[in-house]
């Protein structure tokens, strides 16, 4: 029950080719196995959403998919939304409006907010509070994260 | 001396890291040939350990220890914790063994650990560990722990009582004797779990050669935890680092020490691998401290006018099954009830007794929310019974600003008689109602009643004591290259503390902000430490960093003064600079005096040069200083469903001068959403044999972004005249009166069916059975 | 919470699995894994073998016929929930995925998976339930239709054999113009319905009911009709004494306790959900046959 299985998969625009356990979640694949320890386990059951990863651009929490499912397929980590070594607007908007605290929840957050603006450029703070809602934050009373996923799209919309 | 940085909305340096995932939390601290580590629970809530066999785990794949409290150092086996708060009304001072040795005492006490190659391994091999346990009474409910024949957490004790102590002033006896009006509440209050993202985690590292350790810990006192480690591994204190690295949030339970930290280092060392434990979140909700239940039963004495005369009553609490921080939570409790309000006359009897659940440790807001709870429900009702408005009836009875100081009359945690510094309640009061527009609410609810919905409206305030002692010192440092180094006890998990000593050091050194390097939460950077809890290190640390600042800008000025050959009257420290006024302004930078300093190798300094351009500094507290405020809240009731939505949250907050507003908005707005939880959703359930019911995020429920708005909050600040900033602790105050507020505001809401509340958390069931006895549901149910 | 050790089996045919299913011992199927994965990482469930759907082709998609729909097993929930041909056709499905779990859980969720994990408050099972959907099941012996009725058998139940897969939901959408309603109460946001209410109904140019469904979620074992509850509402206008009565046989049902409430709660609830749904959806229908007249 240990046989290993070849997986190539693409992770923030670089592929890696790997053996892997098939038991072996998502989420320790990125963190254990590729060294990408941004993307955090809060209870591995599929509530906390501090786990959530994009597959094919689709939010997914990474404690309830294996690694070897991901054969083929394109991820996106909290690693690769930083642009040119700096922040993105929305990660810049995370500072600016206060955003996290403690920062455990926030890299899930921050990938179903991507999600989001990309789907839906214009949410109101409904639609945020929505997508926040597969999310558990400890610290900031979602008021942070609700102001800076506002003000980057106010921000994005503006640029265009 | 500037203070730019001091009271400026200042973004958090911290947070480029995080945004980016590049944080680094205990699991992503990667050493090679780490081991991991998984322990075996206890399935039941009370029993004796009649054996356990090893044999066969140790032979499972990949493992390479399996060790029980048999297989520990002698001493190291027969040790209990050390008990970090002893009491002299403590029967029994009780603390867990490293590993349980023949009796568990709550479902999740830890039996065994194995190390094994990997997490996924470790726990595979769990299931080969055989132990034959005899399942013994267990207690569950803490009041049945009282009852004649009851059984007892621990089978050697005779009694399932830790301690009851009074607390009182004043002869209440007389003043309830008189009285003209006698109010009383029964109240069940319960408040869960600080449930951090982060689960507790550890990585131990033994340096053989050196015969030393090193522990990264996600917890919030390194420094005790190195204390305890010491002791219970019987090593030299100074043999031990431990780092808390980035931690996912605290909110109390990691302020604890808890035993398998112990047993992992000592795993460690035993096996000369790193060895790496990460709690996960089911070993979480079994393991890591709460809070529990408490039984109120308080009556109140007043005037025709609602004035307080006394208040009186007992309570119950549940200190699970050991006592790492002694009696604290009730005492702080105990303390806490007076409030802002005179109180001529007070007598609290707690009783504090064990059940077979893990220990009862502080969580956000240490017992004060259920003080608070009591207190505001009887004001309630007072204003109920007299038809006095419920916040009139607060500011009538508030003690004035012009009383401060104030002694309530009681001793509190600290040790110190309970004298409240500072604060002016009716301010924080008025300001609080006039956010929340309190005065319109008739009219708002009497529209919303036309409409077919029912809204409610209430008001709770709280007094908080905060900047417990003993001390957080901070060493500011010049370093050669200008940079200013600020090292502290402090830790963080999550509150900014990186930023806002950076702001305080800044603005009194005189340099950038961006210049300031802060290291928190390492034993190697400061000898003495404590780490954050109670709302201190703002009190604690800030005071300390804005001395050691001073000092440091004393000696930077000196060394000045004598290179730029200019008073030192005529000097300015700016951006890391020392400029003299005038002419060509001649400037000498902190790094070329930082190593002017150190002097020259064999030459000898003047007597009064100062020996490296540093200063460490422990601020130590007379006393708590004390935090206060007003939260008013409004709420719609669904009355099919029993459901409660906040509509409106406003907060009056005074935590005295504001370091960083943004981060103290936070605080606030982060604490109220820990009481919107108290109030309304996180029940930690146990059946009658003490097995936990609520073991998962879907059982055992936090906020969601649709169940917390964004609060106003309102900024009073009166200076505490006890430490040198006039600050006040921030991270609690959110919490404490939160459920008072939204459980009064669900009773005004439905105040048509007369339907009264007494518990917190207020479940939507309990909503619908109220008003199904009130005979709110005629035939036709909306 | 890590998952005991399994066998992982990818087939690229349906024939495939199928063969899996019946020759290997202890295996259970794997599709958007929400649900599943959540139990393995716990270990409730230790499956020795995982066969994963996701990469046979033709087990997903909509395909709308003339008076049909047939919906494959592994079609994402989040195909469904923004598909707009389905949100015409089969209102009732956009409403209740409102109301299923959280944007990540149904990016990866399947509807077939939902129906075969068969939890006694999944609002998709409810909404099929209400619908009569049949289910379209594969074995060794070949395919075989199951009415939504019998398919749902018990708690977490479902008639399902041990070696057979979930192919295809087929749905008879209803007439263009009906009221739909799917009234929940949940805890919070997402979370498992504490109880819900699917309802459907269909009246003819007089506002006489013709059609009704009315379907329970979380109040019971599984999913439940209350034929009761439908028959007093056909055959006569509604008003607010019929929703009433409607109501208050819907609710007599017998109720779970657990955790997150008693019998008594649930089956208030289920009153009073039924008749918010039931004003809601007669509230929808005449809107809508007023748009088409």
């Amino acid at each position: 029950m240990t046989t290993a299985h070849s997986i190539s998969v693409n992770i923030n625009g670089k592929t890696y080719s790997r053996d892997v356990e098939a038991r072996m979640t998502l989420a320790d694949f990125l963190r254990h196995e590729i060294g990408l320890t941004g993307t955090h386990l809060g209870c591995e059951h599929g509530v906390c959403g501090a786990c959530t990863v994009l597959i094919d651009g689709r939010s997914a929490r990474s404690c309830l998919t294996f690694a070897v499912q991901m054969n083929g397929r394109s991820l996106t980590t909290v690693e690769g939304l930083s642009v040119a070594g700096g922040l993105n607007p929305l990660q810049q908007a995370f500072q600016e409006h206060h955003g996290l605290q403690c920062g455990f929840c926030t890299s899930g957050i921050l990938m179903s907010l991507t999600e989001l603006l990309s789907d839906n450029p214009d949410p109101t703070e409904h639609d945020v509070r929505e997508i926040l809602t597969g999310h558990l934050c400890r610290c900031t009373g979602y008021a942070g994260p609700v102001r800076a996923a506002l003000a980057t799209a106010e921000q994005l919309k503006s640029i265009k | 001396m500037g203070s730019k940085n001091f009271g400026a909305r200042v973004t958090r340096f911290e947070d480029v890291a995080l945004v980016s995932g590049q944080g680094q939390y205990v699991d992503d601290i990667r050493i090679a040939g780490t081991l991991h580590a998984a322990f075996l629970r206890s399935p039941h809530g009370h029993a004796r350990i009649k054996s356990i066999d090893t044999s066969a785990a140790q032979r499972c794949k990949g493992v390479h220890a399996v060790l029980t409290a048999a297989d520990l150092p002698e001493r190291m086996r027969k040790q209990r914790m050390p008990l970090l708060l002893p009491n002299a009304t403590m029967a029994t001072l009780r603390t867990q063994h490293s590993l349980a040795v023949d009796e568990v005492c709550y479902v999740g006490q830890a039996l065994a650990i194995v190390v094994a190659d990997s997490r996924y391994l470790a726990e595979d091999t769990l299931a080969a560990i055989e132990v034959d346990y005899e399942v013994l009474g267990a207690v569950s409910d803490v009041r049945a722990a009282l009852a004649d024949g009851a059984p007892r957490a621990h089978a050697d004790l005779d009694s399932n009582v830790v301690s009851q102590f009074v607390m009182n002033y004043g002869d209440v006896d007389a003043a309830f004797a008189s009285a003209p009006h006698v109010f009383r509440e029964e109240l069940w209050q319960h408040r869960g779990g600080g449930m951090a993202m982060e689960t507790r985690g550890v990585l131990a590292q033994a340096n053989v050669t050196t015969d030393s350790l090193t522990l990264w810990s996600s917890t919030q006192t390194p420094h005790i935890a190195r204390r305890m480690l010491a002791e219970v591994l019987d090593v030299d204190l100074e043999s031990i680092r431990i780092i808390a690295p980035d931690v996912g949030g605290g909110f109390g339970p990691k302020a604890i020490f808890y035993p398998e930290d112990a047993v992992v280092a000592h795993a460690a060392r035993a096996l000369g691998r790193p060895v790496k434990f990460i709690e996960d979140r089911r070993e979480h909700f079994l393991c890591a401290t709460q809070e529990r239940d408490q039984y109120w039963n308080v009556e109140i004495a007043v005037d025709d006018d609602g004035n307080i005369l006394g208040v009186r009553g007992d309570m119950l609490h549940d200190t699970g099954a050991f006592v790492p921080w002694g009696i604290i939570m009730p005492y702080i409790a105990g303390a806490t009830m007076p409030g802002p309000y005179v109180v001529p006359a007070y007598h609290l009897a707690c009783t504090v007794a064990f059940t077979n659940k893990v220990a009862t440790t502080p969580v956000r807001g240490a017992g004060r929310p259920q003080a608070v709870f009591a207190m505001e429900r009887l004001m309630d009702r007072v204003a109920h019974e007299l038809k006095l408005d419920p916040a009139d009836l607060r500011r009538r009875n508030y003690i004035r600003p012009e009383q401060m100081p104030y002694s309530v009359g009681l001793i509190f945690r600290d040790g110190k008689p309970l004298i409240y510094d500072s604060g002016d309640y009716p301010r924080g009061h008025d300001a609080a109602l006039k956010l929340a527009g309190y005065a319109d609410f008739p009219a708002r609810q009497a529209a919303a009643k036309a409409d077919g919905r029912f809204i409610g409206i209430g008001v709770a305030s709280y007094v908080e004591g905060t900047g417990l002692g003993p001390f957080e010192g901070v060493t500011v440092r010049i370093l050669p290259d200008g940079r200013v180094r600020v090292t502290s006890g402090a830790t963080s998990q999550g509150q900014g503390t990186r930023t806002t000593l950076a702001q305080i050091v800044a603005d009194r050194v005189g340099c950038r902000i961006e210049d300031v390097v802060v290291t928190i939460g390492d034993t190697a950077g400061i000898a003495n430490g404590v780490g954050a809890f109670a709302s201190r290190l703002a009190v604690n640390a800030g005071s300390s960093a804005s001395i050691a600042g001073d000092h440091v800008r004393a000696s930077i000025l000196k060394m000045a003064s004598r290179a730029l050959g200019l008073p030192e009257s005529e000097i300015d420290l700016e951006d890391g600079k020392a400029i003299g006024r005038g002419g060509n302004r001649p400037t000498v930078s902190f790094g070329e005096l930082s190593r002017a300093a150190q002097g020259m190798p064999g030459f000898s300094m003047d007597a009064d040069h100062p020996v490296g351009l540093e200063h460490t500094a422990y601020f130590t507290p007379a006393q708590a200083s004390y935090c206060s405020g007003t939260h008013v809240v409004e709420v719609e009731v669904d009355v099919g469903t029993g459901a409660i939505k906040i509509l409106n949250y406003s907060v009056a907050h005074d935590c005295g001068n504001v370091i960083n507003p943004l981060i103290v908005d936070g605080q606030v707005q982060g604490g109220v959403a820990h009481g919107i939880g108290n109030a309304l959703l996180e029940w930690m359930q146990y059946d009658e044999n003490a097995q936990p019911l609520t073991t998962t995020f879907a059982d055992y429920l936090l906020p969601m972004a649709t169940d917390v708005p964004i609060c106003a909050i309102a900024h009073v600040e009166t200076p505490s005249p006890l430490n040198p900033i006039g600050v006040k602790g921030a991270g609690e105050g959110g919490t404490i009166p939160a459920a008072a507020a939204i459980i009064a505001a669900a009773e005004n809401a439905l105040s048509s069916f007369g339907v009264r509340f007494t518990e917190t958390p207020l479940m939507p069931d309990r909503i619908v059975q109220a008003l199904q006895r009130a005979g709110a549901y005629g035939e036709h149910v909306a | 919470m890590k998952p005991a050790p399994f066998d992982y089996h990818a087939p690229t045919s349906l024939d495939e699995a199928v063969a899996l299913m019946s020759t290997l011992d202890n295996a259970k199927v794997i599709a958007g894994g929400q649900s599943l994965v959540a139990m393995m990482n716990f270990r409730y469930a230790m499956p020795d073998h995982l066969i994963d759907l996701g990469n046979i082709a033709g087990l997903s998609g909509l395909h709308f016929e003339a008076q049909t729909l047939r919906i494959g097993a592994m079609t994402r929930q989040r195909e469904l929930e923004f598909s707009v041909p389905l949100a015409n056709k089969v209102p009732l499905l956009k409403a209740a995925l409102a109301h299923v779990g959280h944007r990540q859980t149904r990016n990866r969720g399947t509807l077939g998976g939902s129906l075969a994990h068969a939890d006694p408050a999944a609002e998709l099972p409810t909404a099929c339930l209400a619908l009569d959907a049949e289910i379209e099941i594969a074995g060794a012996n070949g395919t075989r239709i199951v009415p939504m009725r019998e398919f749902s058998a018990g708690f977490m139940t479902t008639a399902l054999g041990y070696d057979e897969i979930l192919l295809a939901v087929h749905l008879r959408p209803w007439a263009n113009g009906h009221g739909y309603s799917f009234q929940e109460y949940a805890r919070r946001h997402g979370d498992f319905a504490v109880a819900g209410a699917a309802v459907l109904l269909d009246a003819n140019n007089d506002g006489v009911i013709e059609r009704a469904a009315v379907a329970l979620c979380g109040v019971t074992d599984r999913p439940v009709r209350r034929d009761e509850a439908e028959a007093v509402l056909v055959g006569r206008q509604l008003d607010d004494g019929a929703i009433a009565r409607a109501a208050s046989l819907a609710g007599d049902v017998e109720a779970t306790a657990d955790i997150h409430a008693d019998a008594t709660y649930r089956r208030h609830l289920a009153r009073v959900l039924t008749t918010r749904a039931l004003h809601e959806a007669s509230s929808r229908m005449r809107t809508k046959k007023r748009e088409i007249a």
